[in-house]
C-alpha cells in the first residue's frame, strides 16, 4: 500500500503541471468572484494604467498609418524640397520665416542641373475661391495646384483620359487644367470633361485630361483637385514672392541618396549658403517624415510610459496589499490544503494565479476600452480605425507581469505558513 | 516489519525560557489494520502526537519510520507528498472549505496528486456514497448537519486510500447519537483493513477500538488490548 517517493515520467509531469495551472486558475476566478466589490476596486488600477498606455497608442496607431498612406504617395523614390518644415505642431520658428523663398527660377535651374533625378516637378498650391462648368458648381474643399510635366510622375498620378501637362503648357502659360477624377465627374456628370472649359476664379481653362481615381479609403476625397501650368497660375492666384515647392524623383533607390545630395548641393549654391552653413530649405522624403514624425511623438510615448508605469504601479502595491489581506483571511484554508497534501509550491502558485487572473481582469477591460478610447479619438481626427494587437498583447503581458511581480511576496508568506498554527487559525 | 515504529520520539516547544515537552521519548509499534483509541487530559501531548504521526510536524528527536522510511529526514515537499498519500486527516472541527461543495472538498487531495479531471470526479463520488452521502454532493458544508459535515471530512480522509486515518477528537463537536454513527464508520474502515486511530476524551468511544493508548503529560502512561 506504500507507494516509493513517486517519479513522473515527463508526459505525466506535463499534465499534473497543466492540471494544477488550471486547478489554481479555477481556484483563482472562485476567489475573485467571492469578493466582487473588492476585486473591482483592486482592479481599477491596473484597468487605468492598462488604458492609458492602449488609448495613446491605439491613437497614435491611427495616426500612424493615416500618415504613412499619405507618405506612400511619395515611393521609396520620391523627395520633397520645401521652404518650411513638413510637420510641426507648434507654429513654426521664426527662424524658418526668415528664410528666403524658394522661387520658381531656382526652380527652374535645379531641374536643368539636377542630372541624377529622373524628373524634377514644380509646384504651389493656389487658393481657389469658386470653380465650376457650364453644369454645375465644384464641391467644397476643392483644391488648385499648379504644377510642371514631371510632377505627374513624382506624385504618382495617373492618366486616365486625355494627356498631362506639357513644357509647351507651362512654357507658354497657357489656360489648360488637368482635374482629379471625382471632381470631373462633379463637373461633367453627362459624360467625358474632355475638350470642355471651366472657369477658376473668373478665367476659363480648357479641360485636357482626367486623373485615375485614388479613391478616398480615409475618408476625405483625395480626388477633388484641379491642375494647371505652374507658371499660368503665378501671376494670376499668388503673389510672385510665395515659395514653390520641388517634387524629385531618382531613377531607382539606389540613387536615391546620390540624387538628394546633388539637389541639395544645387540648391544650397543657388541659394548662396555657405559653406558649413545649415541648410535654409527643407527635404523631406518618407524616411526623414517617419523619423521626424516619430521624434516628435516621443515625448508623447515617454510621457504614457510614465503616467502608466506609475499607475501599475501603484495597483500593484493595492493587489499587493490585497493579496495580503487574502492569506490572512484564508490562514485556515491554507491549512487544510497542506495538511492533505498541498505542497509549499501549490499555494505559491495558487496565490500568484489570483493575483494575476485580478489583473488579467482589469487589463483586458482596460485594453478594451483603451482600444475603443483610441479609436473614438481616432474617429474624431478623421484618421482610419485600427486594432493595436501587438500593443493589446503587450498590456496584458504588463499585467501579467504586474500581478506575478507583487503577488509574489503573499504568495511566498502564504506557502510559508505553518501548517499546524494554520489549522488552529480562527 | 510494523506500519509505524516511534522510537524515543521528543517533541518541545520552546516559549522563551521555558522548554515544554509536549512529547517525551514516546516510544510505539502499530501495526497495519489496528484500531487504536489515543486518550488524556487535555494539554497531554495527543494533538502534538497525532501532528507527528500526520507528517505534519517533526520531531525535535527520536526517529520515526513509516512503512521503514525514515520519516524524520525527510524535506517539505516529501512530506506533502506522504500526507497527500499515506494519511488521511479528519479535525474536530470538520475543516472543510466553506465556499466549496462537499464534492469539490472530497476532490482536493486528489487535485493535488495530479489525478484527471474525470478520475478525480469518479473516485470522489465512490468516497462520498462510501460514507452515505450521494445524495448531498452539491452541498455546501454550511447546508449539512454536523454529522454530515465530518462525514464529508472522513470521504476527504479516505479518498486517496491512505494507509492511515487520523481522527483528532472527531465526535467532539457532535452530539453522542451522531457521534456514535460516525464511530461506527471508524470501525467499518478498520474491519476493510485500513488502519485507525481516534483521539477522544470519552471511555464509551474509545471502547469502539481495539487499543487505547492513554498519554500523560508528553509520556505513554498505558498501552492495552480492549476485550470485547
Ligand atoms: N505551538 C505550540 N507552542 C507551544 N506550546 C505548544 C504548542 N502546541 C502545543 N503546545 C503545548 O504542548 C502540550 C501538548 O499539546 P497538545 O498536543 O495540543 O495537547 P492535547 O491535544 O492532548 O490537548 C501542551 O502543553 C501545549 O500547550
Ligand atoms: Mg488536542
Amino acid at each position: 500500500m506504500f507507494r516509493p517517493k513517486q517519479t513522473y515520467s515527463r508526459w505525466k509531469l506535463l499534465r499534473v503541471l497543466s492540471a494544477e495551472f488550471k486547478e489554481s486558475f479555477l481556484m483563482a476566478l472562485n476567489a475573485v468572484a467571492s469578493h466582487k466589490l473588492r476585486s473591482a476596486l483592486t482592479l481599477l488600477g491596473v484597468l487605468v494604467g492598462v488604458f492609458s498606455i492602449i488609448v495613446v497608442m491605439t491613437a497614435m496607431r491611427a495616426m500612424q498609418t493615416k500618415i504613412e498612406s499619405e507618405l506612400d504617395v511619395l515611393g521609396g523614390q520620391t523627395f520633397a524640397v520645401q521652404k518650411l518644415p513638413g510637420i510641426t505642431f507648434d507654429r513654426p520658428d521664426e527662424k524658418y520665416w526668415r528664410r528666403k523663398d524658394i522661387t520658381l527660377a531656382q526652380g527652374l535651374e535645379v531641374k536643368k542641373r539636377a542630372t541624377l533625378a529622373r524628373g524634377v516637378g514644380l509646384e504651389m498650391n493656389f487658393p481657389v475661391t469658386e470653380m465650376f462648368s457650364s453644369y454645375a458648381k465644384a464641391p467644397p474643399g476643392v483644391s488648385l495646384t499648379g504644377e510642371t510635366p514631371d510632377s505627374f510622375a513624382a506624385q504618382n498620378w495617373i492618366l486616365h483620359e486625355g494627356r498631362i501637362l506639357s513644357d509647351a503648357d507651362v512654357d507658354g502659360l497657357r489656360d489648360v487644367c488637368v482635374l482629379g477624377n471625382n471632381l470631373a465627374e462633379v463637373l461633367f456628370p453627362a459624360g467625358s470633361a474632355m475638350g470642355e472649359r471651366i472657369k477658376i476664379n473668373g478665367i476659363g481653362y480648357s479641360v485636357i485630361g482626367v486623373l485615375e481615381a485614388k479613391g478616398s479609403m480615409q475618408g476625405g476625397n483625395q480626388d477633388n483637385f484641379a491642375v494647371i501650368p505652374i507658371t499660368t497660375g503665378f501671376g494670376r492666384y499668388s503673389s510672385r514672392y510665395q515659395s514653390i515647392g520641388l517634387m524629385v524623383q531618382s531613377r531607382d533607390l539606389a540613387s536615391f541618396d546620390d540624387t538628394v545630395e546633388q539637389v541639395r548641393g544645387v540648391l544650397r549654391a543657388l541659394r548662396k549658403v555657405p559653406p558649413g552653413g545649415e541648410d535654409d530649405f527643407e527635404i523631406l522624403s518618407q524616411d526623414s517624415m517617419m523619423q521626424q514624425i516619430n521624434s516628435l511623438t516621443l515625448a508623447v510615448r515617454i510621457g504614457v510610459t510614465l503616467v502608466s508605469s506609475i499607475a501599475l504601479i501603484a495597483a500593484g502595491i493595492g493587489i499587493m496589499n490585497i493579496m495580503l489581506v487574502s492569506v490572512t483571511e484564508r490562514t485556515r484554508e491554507i491549512g487544510i490544503r497542506r495538511a492533505i497534501g498541498a505542497k509549499k509550491r501549490n499555494i505559491m502558485t495558487q496565490f500568484i494565479m489570483e493575483a494575476v487572473v485580478l489583473c488579467e481582469f482589469g487589463g483586458a477591460i482596460g485594453v478594451l476600452l483603451g482600444v475603443i478610447g483610441g479609436n473614438v479619438a481616432a474617429h474624431f481626427l478623421k484618421l482610419p480605425a485600427v486594432i493595436p494587437f501587438d500593443w493589446a498583447l503587450f498590456g496584458l503581458g504588463i499585467c501579467s507581469l504586474v500581478g506575478i511581480i507583487f503577488g509574489t511576496y503573499p504568495a511566498y508568506k502564504a506557502a510559508n505558513l505553518d501548517p499546524i498554527e494554520s489549522l488552529r487559525y480562527e | 516489519m510494523s506500519l509505524i515504529c516511534l522510537k524515543n520520539l521528543s517533541r518541545r516547544y520552546q516559549m522563551g525560557e521555558e522548554t515544554i515537552h509536549a512529547l517525551r521519548d514516546v516510544s510505539l509499534e502499530i501495526e497495519r489494520g489496528e484500531y487504536v483509541a489515543i486518550m488524556g487530559p487535555s494539554g497531554s501531548g495527543k494533538s502534538t502526537l497525532m501532528n507527528l504521526l500526520g507528517c505534519l510536524d517533526t520531531p525535535t528527536s527520536g526517529t520515526y519510520e513509516l512503512n521503514g522510511t525514515n520519516v524524520s529526514e525527510m524535506d517539505d515537499n516529501e512530506l506533502a507528498e506522504v500526507r497527500n498519500r499515506e494519511i488521511g486527516f479528519v479535525f474536530q472541527t470538520f475543516n472543510l472549505l466553506p465556499r466549496s461543495n462537499a464534492l469539490r472538498n472530497v476532490e482536493l487531495p486528489l487535485i493535488y496528486s495530479g489525478m484527471t479531471f474525470d478520475e478525480r470526479r469518479r473516485v470522489a463520488l465512490e468516497a462520498l456514497t462510501a460514507v452515505g452521502l450521494a445524495d448531498r454532493v452539491t452541498h455546501k458544508p454550511n447546508e449539512l448537519s454536523g454529522g454530515q459535515r465530518q462525514r464529508v471530512a472522513i470521504a476527504r480522509a479516505l479518498v486517496n486510500t491512505p494507509s492511515i486515518i487520523l481522527a483528532d477528537e472527531p465526535t467532539g463537536n457532535l452530539d453522542s447519537k451522531t457521534g456514535d454513527e460516525i464511530m461506527t464508520l471508524f470501525e467499518d474502515l478498520s474491519r476493510k483493513g485500513n488502519t485507525v486511530f481516534v483521539v477522544t476524551h470519552e471511555e464509551e468511544v474509545a471502547l469502539h477500538a481495539r487499543r487505547i493508548i492513554r498519554i500523560r503529560d508528553g509520556l505513554i502512561a498505558s498501552d492495552e488490548a480492549v476485550k470485547h
